[in-house]
């Protein structure tokens, strides 16, 4: 129910990303999706890739800090207010949010999040018939 | 109104008065150190009786006192009166580090009274003088010790405290402050806070005198406090162990502190052979108080690096200087006053699991004020949660700020990011002008 999210921590000093890009473009590792938290002293990279379980053990060698987590990703109909109705079902079993992300994948939007309650939260998703996305489904499209 | 220009007849004895006054309390020093446990051991295991101290050189057979002789005896294990003759103690901060505790008989606190009142009068102050002292009270000597002395002095005392700069500006208008204490950091952001209040000190306070200490910096750094706020800036050196601000302190001259040996036998020692250095030269202050009751201490090695000023000083006072402290032959970090061993910081960090075992202090100025910075490398795991890592730095910070009392930047680095010299972890980065 869940896909595979590196998190690279970054100092605030010009050229960390750039050697962590560097590190991924070396063993043809692809970027699906990545999005930046800034904060007033560090940065944490969050990026859905191709071949996760790899690019962690890159990074990890090359003495990066990351981590690599699992995530929702679930696939919602290209109309308005589908993330509202969606996050709405979580809202309404006092889920909360933690970070969200979205990107658009053959047609769909995908949103990438993680909430403070797992367990409640794949519960919510069995229930309402959320269309997850698995991790086989992301790099098949590759 | 005219004043006599010493505050004491021992300050302008001549060097043998000097001297012959150091032997006889020296000697007196010594028989009443026989009353505490830990000294009487520590004759006794170098084969020495008080009587074997003759001459003031015979000083150097008695072995040294260490902070760490202050530690093992903590609390009361070196007093050399009952405690019921104590009056007071000051102890040293933290909770984690082991802390050292001085204790004062009435006398004690009388005499460390009138060293204090003697380095203000020193500089001219007089009853006339409204005098506001910035520093913290309680256990900080630096509070309490210059109050006693200024009221000794007569001066008007505005025991403002640390803190609160408004309040503090307030006071000085209100009640035409002429003298204050302040560490020099804090000085120059009583200057920042009055140039944003559009208060000129020149026109608009009565200041004249300020009293610096507590802090190492340099001669540049008081140029510019003298300059800032229109003052006469005077060096003051003291540490707890020897009561607290009084031990030394810059005559009109402003050329090196006179070290008042009629409270203290003086040495300066190679900090590793503990042979004394030729002089002039720098090495370990090394002390021995003259006048204490509740607490004497023979041959304390203060680990401040510093060298005796040759020559005589033109303001008429035989009593030697010491230059500016030159640093430290311990790790002991000087920061706003405050003394922080970077051990008690490393306490605070292992106890957190979501740290590696790397960080780096970094001492700096910063718009003329001390500060500390504190990157701790943390564990890869924790990477992913946003608030877990806001709330990791701001635990950390608060657990800091009550170890040292002091609150320094935390900042998360990964994990192998910092500095290594030859494999061993560079722990202090100090880029603070100072000396």
């Amino acid at each position: 129910m869940t896909v595979h999210q590196l998190s690279v921590f970054l100092e605030n000093k010009s050229g960390t990303l750039v050697s962590v890009l560097r590190l991924l473009k070396k063993e043809n590792i692809q970027l699906i999706a990545s999005t930046i938290a800034d904060t007033a002293d560090y940065g944490i990279f969050r990026i859905i890739c191709s071949e996760p379980e790899k690019a962690y053990s890159v990074l990890k060698e090359a003495g990066v800090a990351v981590s690599l987590c699992e995530v929702f990703a679930v696939a919602l109909d290209d109309r308005p207010g589908q993330a509202a109705d969606a996050i709405e079902m979580f809202a309404g079993e006092g889920i909360s949010i933690a970070y969200l992300y979205s990107f658009l994948l053959n047609g769909k939007g995908v949103l990438i999040f993680r909430t403070d309650n797992a367990g409640k939260a794949a519960e919510v998703i069995a229930s309402k018939g959320l269309n997850v996305i698995e991790e086989k489904d992301l790099s098949r499209l590759l | 109104m005219s004043y006599q220009k010493f505050f004491h007849p021992e300050e302008s004895y001549s060097r043998s008065e000097i001297e012959a006054l150091q032997l006889e309390r020296l000697q007196a020093t010594v028989k009443h150190c026989m009353n505490s446990p830990f000294y009487q051991e520590r004759f006794r295991s170098a084969g020495l009786t008080p009587s074997d101290i003759r001459t003031l050189d015979d000083l150097k057979k008695i072995p040294f006192t260490t902070k760490q002789d202050l530690r093992d005896t903590y609390p009361f294990g070196m007093a050399s009166v009952p405690l019921d003759q104590c009056v007071r103690l000051h102890s040293s901060s933290g909770t984690t580090g082991n802390p050292t505790v001085i204790l004062h008989t009435k006398k004690d606190l009388e005499e460390w009274a009138n060293a204090v009142a003697r380095c203000l009068w020193m500089v001219g102050c007089r009853p006339e003088d409204v005098f506001q002292n910035t520093s913290g009270y309680g256990m900080f000597t630096g509070g309490l010790g210059f109050q006693y002395g200024a009221e000794k002095v007569g001066m008007l005392t505005v025991p403002a405290a640390a803190g609160n700069t408004l309040r503090q500006l307030k006071f000085f208008t209100d009640f035409g402050t002429t003298v204050v204490h302040a560490i020099p950091s804090y000085a120059a952001r009583l200057y920042e806070v009055m140039c944003e209040k559009g208060i000129d000190p020149r026109r608009d306070t009565k200041l004249r005198t300020l009293v610096i200490g507590a802090e190492p910096h340099s001669e540049d750094t008081r140029k510019r406090i003298e300059e800032m706020l229109g003052v006469k800036a005077y060096n003051s050196f003291g540490m707890s162990e020897m009561c607290g601000p009084g031990v030394a302190f810059e005559c009109p001259e402003q050329n090196g502190m006179h070290i008042w040996e009629d409270y203290y036998i003086v040495e300066i020692v190679d900090p590793d052979t503990l042979e004394p250095v030729p002089d002039g030269e720098v090495g370990e202050l090394v002390l021995t108080t003259l006048k204490r009751e509740a607490m004497p201490l023979l041959r304390y090695r203060t680990r401040d690096l510093t060298r005796i000023l040759p020559g005589e000083c033109p303001c008429g006072r035989h009593h030697i200087r010491l230059d500016r402290m030159k640093g430290r032959s311990d790790d002991m970090i000087i920061l706003k006053g405050v003394n922080i061993f970077p051990i008690q910081i490393e306490t605070i960090l292992m106890q957190f699991q979501e740290l590696a075992s790397d960080y780096l202090i970094t001492l700096e100025t910063v718009d003329g004020n001390d500060a500390m910075t504190v990157d701790v490398e943390m564990k890869d795991m924790y990477i992913d949660d946003y608030s877990k890592l806001q709330a990791l730095s701001r635990e950390i910070t608060r657990q800091l700020r009550d170890e040292i009392l002091i609150t320094p930047k935390v900042r998360l680095v990964p994990k192998n990011s910092l500095p290594k010299s030859e494999g061993k972890a560079v722990r202090v980065v100090d880029t603070r002008k100072k000396y």
